[in-house]
């Protein structure tokens, strides 16, 4: 009999399952929460299954042997898009859906090969991304709001706010905004000096990159 | 029928959330609605003083809470209209004596014998702003044409989002037509380009707002004053109504309005 690995998160309890035939799974899952039955005793708990394929039927099965049990199932974290669409259709939280809970309700998606993040609203003053990737803005970025990350960010709108790319030392991280306002705007270890230049754009499309050691500000028209 | 409880918060102090509590709910009263006033801005509070009601304080806020006394005890009545009641805020006491769970429980008791429940915030995004907001099923932000009380603003904006009482809109007190005129205030429509809410009205710099207040009279019960006659819009749009924003203009014509772009566009 297999004996599962769980951690407990803010929300409840996370259940990290095997490989194998589901049904061995689901009654070794089960037996173990009987023999813990105290441990478990109205438990909220999430179950990662990995990246089988689940229909509807066989989760809501098992959830309604969890709940036999007292225990909630709230969750099914999974790699497999149908898994997590059939949970989702049967009411229960996905690891996307977590993820947005989790980011305040910024929706997190993995783009080709690097990290992103896509944040469909405008950030507001107090409120700060700090994030291993890229991010994009579809929305403003307000003053007192701040972007910290690896990557580049694209503000798909207006960037009135402080924006940190290329962190600690990414050269080719780029920074573009829709309408261009900053309060404070660096790519790595440069910062973006006040000159004619950043007068001239003000609220205007633009693009920063670094080039010999400096930024440059360019009127971006693609 | 459940009252509409709605806060009004602004994040910094002194813009005019206890004006527009006071205003809006005299003017809700005077449109025969039946209101409820609630200064949950405990330790200092002022409702009361620019209601004119101070002195019939017996019981307040916390004695209900605390179960010393029935909310009804705690009710005061308007001296002006038999539909308007406050509820004032203790004084001896602060923010920690009352938990956001009590708001919603007293406004659970009251809200089936009101039209309204407006509850007066403190400034500040801590446990006294929390509870004010808690009740809520609308929020009204106030700001002032300035940018420090507009990036407050957003940031309460923000929060009243995360905590899903948005979207809250948006009141703009004390906007002085001439100070604009001369591009030496943001105007509204700086604001809205910035904070992105639905704007409930625009309140100009009236000197008899100050007036009022000392005498315990709010404005919106002088026919004359304009910022009266503001609060009243406003009371009338959150009754439904479509009533245009009054002109505040005092006479920008044409001539205005170009030497304006000019201005604008040499910076």
């Amino acid at each position: 009999m297999q004996k599962f690995p769980i951690k407990g998160f803010d929300e409840g309890v996370l259940i990290t399952l095997g490989e194998g035939d589901w049904n061995n799974i689901q009654s070794d899952l089960l037996s173990q929460i009987d023999n813990e039955s105290t441990f478990f005793s109205k438990a909220k708990i999430a179950l990662d299954i990995g990246e089988r394929d689940l229909g509807a039927a066989q989760i809501s099965k098992l959830r309604d042997l969890l709940l036999d049990r007292e225990i909630k199932l709230f969750a099914i974290l999974s790699s497999s898009k149908k898994t997590e669409s059939n949970a989702s259709t049967l009411g229960l939280s996905t690891r996307t859906s977590l993820m947005q809970k989790k980011e305040s309700k910024l929706g997190a998606a993995i783009m080709d090969g690097e990290p992103g993040i896509f944040i469909k609203k405008t950030i507001r003053s107090g409120t700060g991304i700090d994030f291993d990737g890229h991010v994009i803005v579809y929305g403003d970025l307000n003053p007192g709001a701040e972007i910290k990350c690896t990557g580049s960010v694209f503000i798909w709108g207006k960037l009135r706010g402080k924006v940190h790319a290329g962190m600690p030392g990414a050269l080719d991280a780029v920074i573009c905004a829709m309408q261009f306002d900053p309060i404070q705007v660096r790519i790595a270890n440069y910062e973006l000096k006040n000159n004619k230049l950043l007068r001239k754009l003000r609220k205007k499309p633009v693009k920063i990159s670094v080039e010999k050691d400096n930024l440059v500000l360019d009127y971006w028209d693609s | 029928m459940a009252a509409k409880i709605i806060t009004i918060t602004s994040g910094k102090g002194g813009v005019g959330k206890t004006t527009a509590t006071a205003n809006l709910s005299v003017a809700l009263a005077d449109l025969g609605q039946k209101v409820v006033c609630i200064d949950s801005d405990i330790g200092l509070r002022n409702l009361d003083v620019v209601l004119g009601l101070e002195n019939r304080i017996v019981y307040d806020l916390v004695d209900v809470i605390e179960g010393r006394c029935r909310i009804r005890q705690a009710m005061i009545k308007d001296k002006r209209f038999d539909e308007l009641f406050l509820i004032p805020a203790a004084q001896t006491r602060d923010k920690s004596a009352v938990s956001p769970s009590d708001m919603i429980a007293l406004c659970e008791q009251i809200e089936n014998e009101f039209d309204w429940i407006l509850i007066d915030s403190p400034a500040g995004i801590e446990r006294g702003f929390k509870n004010a907001i808690a009740p809520a099923n609308s929020v009204i932000v106030i700001t002032n044409p300035d940018v420090s009380a507009v990036r407050d603003a957003d940031r309460i904006i923000g929060i009243v989002e995360a905590e899903e009482k948005g979207p809250a809109r948006l009141i703009i007190n004390r906007i002085n037509p001439e100070l604009i005129r001369r591009g030496d205030m943001l105007d509204a429509e700086d604001i809205l380009d910035l904070l992105a809410i639905n704007l409930v009205g625009i309140v100009p710099e009236d000197e008899t707002v100050i007036m009022s207040t000392n005498v315990g009279k709010p404005v919106a019960t002088e026919e004359k004053s304009k910022a009266g006659q503001a609060f009243r819009n406003i009371a009338r749009r959150l009754m439904g109504d479509e009533v245009p924003l009054m002109d505040l203009d005092l006479k920008e014509g044409i001539f205005q309005k170009i030497s304006k772009i000019f201005n604008t566009g040499g910076k």
